[in-house]
């Protein structure tokens, strides 16, 4: 037996305080959505009203319709409201429980690093590729013409007897492994065309054994430019240019004379070092020198049209005294944590 | 070079208060490069004593003992330490006599090595001081007991300062001398430098004397086979003295500088040369004139020759050796070391002095033949005055008439044929051409007249005789340097020379440095290793009658190979780290591999002009190839456990993985095929080979466990070597863009099976080529073996990816495209589908 419905404001209110009700009563969005029929859906008292609404006379059914439509939007949003506030919670909750340890987050790759005396030479070779300057190159074992000879070093030079020198088998095949990278310089003369500014940074070898200062094995950087007109300013202009970027703004560089069988004039090259560990200083850095007219003659340029300078400094030393790396042995023999604490910057 | 500063203080004017340090200051503004102070580290009262009385007592060691009492200061005065002027002192020598004349050291008094005198107990007494042996106060070596200072000709009054008596206070600079300033080995070159250093004035110590041309002793100068066409002698002064006493005691100021230039006091007659020498820069030779027989002849040594030289050494002469002979044959190498059977001795009464100029190559090449560097040797080579040959024998004779009793006699000789010095014409503008510092002519001719040059005006320049001594000026740019390094090289301005657009790095430049850099990027850490190698470590990568570049002179003996591959040197790394506890290691190192060329004699081409096309073709082809090479070298975890994930051990898969990252670098394409090759564990290798062209730019995979046990390392070590050269060869220069398609794609899982001895490889080559066109992209995702599957068996499973460029693609179409792959492996490899 049906009861007969009533749609009238009190029996409105009555169905939407039953359904409010049970939407109030629900803990979490599961049991929001089991009373969603029974409170505002299929089940729900409202719905009833709306399926008689049909039936009554049309002068009731307007007002009845307004009643029940308010009816539904109230109920409406108080479900959304309350299944918006579960939602939230319920991410919130979730949020909570993914929670990691992120002090304590795994390395899924390791981190590599550059040997600083690699990275230093690309540096350096930066700064001079930066004035429109060349990177040459050449080869470790070498042709003693181009190690000596062609750099003006006497045939009875002290250093072509197995003193200072590796020497290839067979000694009369004048191999050895080169005793700095000015064969390179000689070879770029004999190639390029004039005008020339290369600078060749590269592995030479010295017969001294190693300790905290020597190793047989290190590295230089040579600068050679060979213009008309070049002098002992142009070289000067060149280092400070070179030092200040290298130390800093206020770096500076002072000459003193001496004497290098491949530059005539020949000096010692000091660099004012403002960041000196134990304050600034100045400290040896490398020779320099105007071109010996017998050097540009063995690569067959003539010495009384073009004029030019060269300069070198050891990658090794530069490296001790820039990132104040004490022992010789550190740079040579491979253990990770050296290279590690460099990373990919000096 | 050291320079005792009472010695330079002679011939030049030192400020007040000078010191090695501020000598050394003003030495290096001239080119003179500072090396280090020398002195004997003594700090007194250290005084003149008389042994006054002493009593002998045997101790329980065996040891007798001398209780003295010594008095250290004259009757009645302080001692200079403040104390009494008589002494008790124990000593333990016992090589002097009542009223000896001793070198005390009073308490308070400092001795080298920082040994502090004071008053102590020891055997039973207080010593109040210590009497001193020379060697204690660093004179001499000598081990003979303390010191009477009557053997030295000394006798001053007790308490007299003992430092300076003995000319103890002196101190040495020491400095680098340049190859091209021989004249500097001498305290007359230093003085003349600090001359020009400072200004101060500047006296010739070869004006001490006044030579004399002895004659009648017969020399013959004759070089039959001269090297490189330069005789072996152009000048030899010869000058006799005799009388004198060989035994008279050296003067403590001899002995001082001479102990301070780093020399030992030997004998009169051997100190006196070698102070002329230190003095003048005039190696001098004295013989005993009574055991030469004959006169002398300088001449290359004959075949077979012998000599003993004065260190007892038998020598076998070469012929190139320039000698010194008498009747007898070779009694000396010239400018190297004199012979011993006409060695000045005790007994000897008569001397001829040798000052001599050889040249500097033949001494050069003898010093070396025969291993005997000496201080001779060491001037020669970089060039002696010939002009003071004669002022060096004159002051020799001096020294040995003032404190060997000597008297000189005529008898002598005097050969010089040294050559003219050639004038060297100097442009008026050249200086400024070259140091870019406008020099007046004024600044020109004083500094080239200061060194000692002959200046006269020219037209457009100036013409300039070096002097005598500095045969190193024979161009222009010397002279420039004289100018330059005189007037200062702090007046040379600066200006940066604007080069030419430059090009940037070259490719290979810019792709070696994008492959280290991805390397340490993506967690490899690079080193840098000798390349010298043992020919047993070089045979790990190579077969052992393989070719090697071979040190002629290698450091350590067994070590004398150049690396023909890369890896050995980074196996010894890892080794090293192993070693320190770092034990997870991907270690790297980019660098040159040497193969040898054929081992052919090459004749050198002359450096004076540039050579032929074919002496430089000889040239290039002398030198070996030398492969810019990677090798990479995995040891232990790649990722070691961390939380919430286990460790990863190396292993092949970082050998490959670290190929694919240094070709994509580079920009290359690379594959890999299961491959054997020396060193290389022979089922876990691959060949890396460049796409399109297949080159072999190396090997990737594990090591043989073999040599892994060899060098300390776990069995487990993976390997990669790749020519870097090979690999920038196929660099592309420029990449042709593909357009990106955005039409839906079509994915596609495929299972094959298909025998287990069937590389993946090439089945998913296969399928990538058959698939056609609408294939974007294939993997292989899984390799699955075991239930359902035969024994020899497996099922791999490819991920394709089809996408068409112009309309959505549907599955029957990609399943079209598969169709056509499946086909094709099955037709290959038998490949079916697994159901």
């Amino acid at each position: 037996m049906s009861e007969k419905i009533q749609i009238n404001q009190a029996s409105v209110d009555a169905a939407v305080a039953d359904a409010l009700k049970l939407i109030e009563a629900a803990t979490d969005l599961a049991s929001l959505k089991s009373i969603k029929a029974s409170a505002i859906g299929e089940g729900s008292k409202i719905a009833s009203f709306s399926s008689v609404l049909g039936k009554l006379p049309a002068e009731e059914k307007a007002e009845a319709g307004k009643l029940i439509t308010a009816a539904r939007n109230k109920l409406n949003e108080a479900f959304s409201s309350k299944e918006a506030d579960f939602y939230k919670d319920e991410q919130a909750q979730k949020l909570i429980a993914e929670t990691v340890d992120v002090t304590a987050a795994a390395s899924t790759q390791v981190l590599g690093a550059r040997h600083p005396l690699s990275l230093l030479q690309d540096e350096i070779s930066d700064i001079f590729i930066g004035m429109g300057w060349e990177i040459a190159e050449g080869p470790e074992v070498e042709s003693e013409w181009f190690n000596f000879d062609a750099l003006n070093f006497d045939a009875d030079h002290p250093a072509r007897a197995m003193q200072d020198t590796f020497f290839v088998e067979p000694v009369e095949q004048h191999l050895v492994l080169r005793t700095h990278t000015s064969p390179v310089q000689v070879r770029s003369l004999l190639e390029r065309d004039l005008p020339v500014y290369v600078l060749c940074p590269g592995r030479v070898f010295r017969t001294d054994e190693l300790d905290a200062t020597h190793t047989p094995v290190f590295h230089q950087v040579e600068g050679l430019a060979v213009d008309n007109g070049l002098t002992m300013a142009d070289l000067k202009g060149t280092l400070e240019h070179f030092a200040r970027i290298m130390f800093g703004p206020d770096a500076k560089i002072r000459l003193r004379p001496s004497y290098f069988p491949f530059t005539e004039p020949s000096a010692e090259l000091d660099v004012w070092h403002p960041g000196a560990k134990g304050g600034a200083r100045w400290v040896e850095w490398g020779g320099c020198g105007m071109v010996n007219a017998n050097v540009l003659r063995a690569a067959g340029i003539d010495p009384e049209l073009y004029s030019g300078f060269a300069f070198g400094m050891g990658i090794e030393r530069t490296l001790m005294f820039r990132n104040d790396v004490k022992d010789m042995h550190d740079m040579v023999e491979a253990d990770v944590r050296f290279s590690k604490q460099f990373g990919m910057v000096l | 070079m050291r320079i005792p500063l009472s010695w330079l203080a002679e011939y030049v004017e030192l400020p007040d208060g000078a010191t090695a340090e501020t000598v050394m200051a003003e030495l290096v503004k001239v080119g003179l490069e500072e090396e280090g102070s020398h002195s004997f580290s003594l700090l007194g009262p250290i005084v003149v004593g008389q042994v006054l009385e002493f009593v002998e007592e045997e101790q329980s060691n065996g040891k007798t003992i001398r209780w003295c009492q010594v008095r250290v200061a004259p009757v009645g005065s302080k001692a200079a330490d403040g104390g009494e002027d008589v002494r008790g002192i124990v000593c333990g020598a016992r090589n002097f006599e009542i009223n000896d004349k001793v070198v005390v050291t009073l308490p308070g008094a400092v001795l080298p090595g920082d040994f502090k005198i004071a008053a102590r107990s020891t055997y039973g007494h207080v010593s109040d001081g210590m009497i001193a042996s020379a060697r204690e106060l660093g004179i001499s070596d000598d081990h003979e007991g303390i010191l009477r200072l009557s053997t030295i000709g000394l006798d001053p009054e007790a308490g007299t300062d003992a430092l300076a008596l003995l000319h103890l206070v002196d101190e040495a600079a020491e400095v680098n001398v340049t190859p091209d300033r021989g004249y500097c080995f001498s305290i007359r070159g230093i003085a003349r430098e600090f001359s020009h250093a400072t200004g101060a004035k500047f006296t010739d110590p070869v004006d001490k004397v006044t030579p004399v041309r002895g004659a009648g002793f017969e020399v013959q100068v004759s070089d039959k086979s001269p090297i490189r066409g330069k005789a072996g002698s152009t000048k030899f002064v010869v000058r006799s003295a005799s009388g004198l006493d060989a035994n008279a005691q050296t003067p403590a100021w001899m002995v001082s500088r001479l102990k301070l230039s780093g020399m030992r006091s030997i004998s009169i007659v051997v100190d006196i040369t070698n102070y002329v020498m230190l003095e003048y820069g005039q190696p001098i030779h004295a013989y005993d004139q009574a055991k030469v027989s004959g006169g002398l002849t300088v001449r290359r040594a004959n075949a077979g020759e012998k000599l003993v030289t004065l260190d007892g050494q038998t020598r076998s002469l070469h012929v190139e050796d320039l000698v010194i002979a008498d009747k007898s044959g070779a009694i000396g190498i010239a400018g190297v070391m004199g012979g011993q059977s006409t060695e000045v001795s005790a007994t000897t009464t008569a001397v001829l002095i040798e000052s001599a100029n050889f040249d500097g190559v033949s001494i050069a090449r003898s010093a070396r033949r025969h291993k005997l560097p000496s201080e001779a040797s060491k001037r020669f080579e970089r060039g002696v005055d010939p002009q003071v040959a004669e002022y060096a024998a004159a002051r020799v004779v001096q020294l040995l008439e003032e404190l060997a009793g000597a008297k000189a006699d005529a008898l002598g000789s005097f050969f010089d044929a040294s050559p003219a010095v050639t004038a060297v014409a100097l442009p008026a503008t050249f200086a400024e051409s070259i140091t870019g510092v406008s020099y007046t002519a004024a600044e020109i001719t004083g500094t080239l007249t200061a060194i000692g040059c002959v200046v006269s005006t020219v037209q457009d320049g100036y013409q300039v005789i070096p002097p005598s001594w500095r045969p190193d000026l024979s161009t222009k740019a010397d002279l420039v340097e004289e100018v330059a390094r005189i007037s200062g090289y702090d007046r040379i301005p600066s200006r940066l020379p604007v080069a030419p657009p430059g090009r940037g790095l070259t490719k290979r430049q810019k792709l070696r440095r994008a492959i280290i850099n991805q390397l340490a990027s993506t967690g490899h850490t690079e080193v840098l290793n000798y390349p010298f190698l043992t020919p047993a470590q070089n045979s790990y990568f190579a077969e052992d009658n393989s070719e090697r570049v071979v040190l002629a002179n290698a450091m350590q003996e067994d070590v004398n190979e150049l690396r023909l591959s890369i890896l050995p040197g980074l196996l010894e790394a890892a080794k090293r780290n192993l070693s320190r506890n770092l034990t997870d290691l991907a270690i790297y190192e980019v660098g040159l591999v040497f193969v040898p060329s054929n081992k052919v004699a090459v004749s050198l081409p002359s450096g004076t002009k540039v050579p032929s096309n074919s002496e430089l073709e000889a040239l290039h082809a002398s030198v070996p190839q030398q492969p810019l090479t990677l090798g990479a070298v995995f040891v232990g975890d790649r990722l070691s456990a961390q939380v919430g994930s286990k460790s990863v051990k190396a292993s092949y898969l970082d050998a490959i993985q670290c190929a694919r990252t240094a070709a994509h670098a580079a920009g290359v394409e690379v594959y890999f095929e299961q491959s054997e090759v020396i060193g290389f564990h022979p089922g876990r290798t691959a060949v890396v080979k460049a796409k399109h062209s297949g080159t072999v730019l190396g090997y990737a995979g594990e090591l043989h466990p073999e040599i892994a046990a060899e060098n300390d390392l776990p069995r487990q070590v993976a390997v990669l070597e790749i020519n870097l050269d090979l690999l920038i060869a196929c660099a592309p220069d420029l990449i042709q863009a593909a357009p990106v398609h955005t039409f839906p794609a079509a994915t596609q899982d495929l299972s094959l099976v298909l025998k287990q001895s069937i590389p993946a490889g090439e089945v998913l080559e296969l399928l990538r080529l058959s698939a056609g066109e609408l294939l974007e992209e294939i993997s292989l995702v899984d390799d699955y073996r075991g239930n359902n599957l035969a024994d020899d068996e497996k099922s791999l499973t490819f991920a394709l990816r089809f996408r068409a460029s112009d309309r959505t693609l549907t599955q029957a179409e990609a399943s079209v495209s598969r169709d056509a792959a499946v086909a094709a492996a099955n037709a290959k490899f038998g490949a079916t589908i697994r159901t």
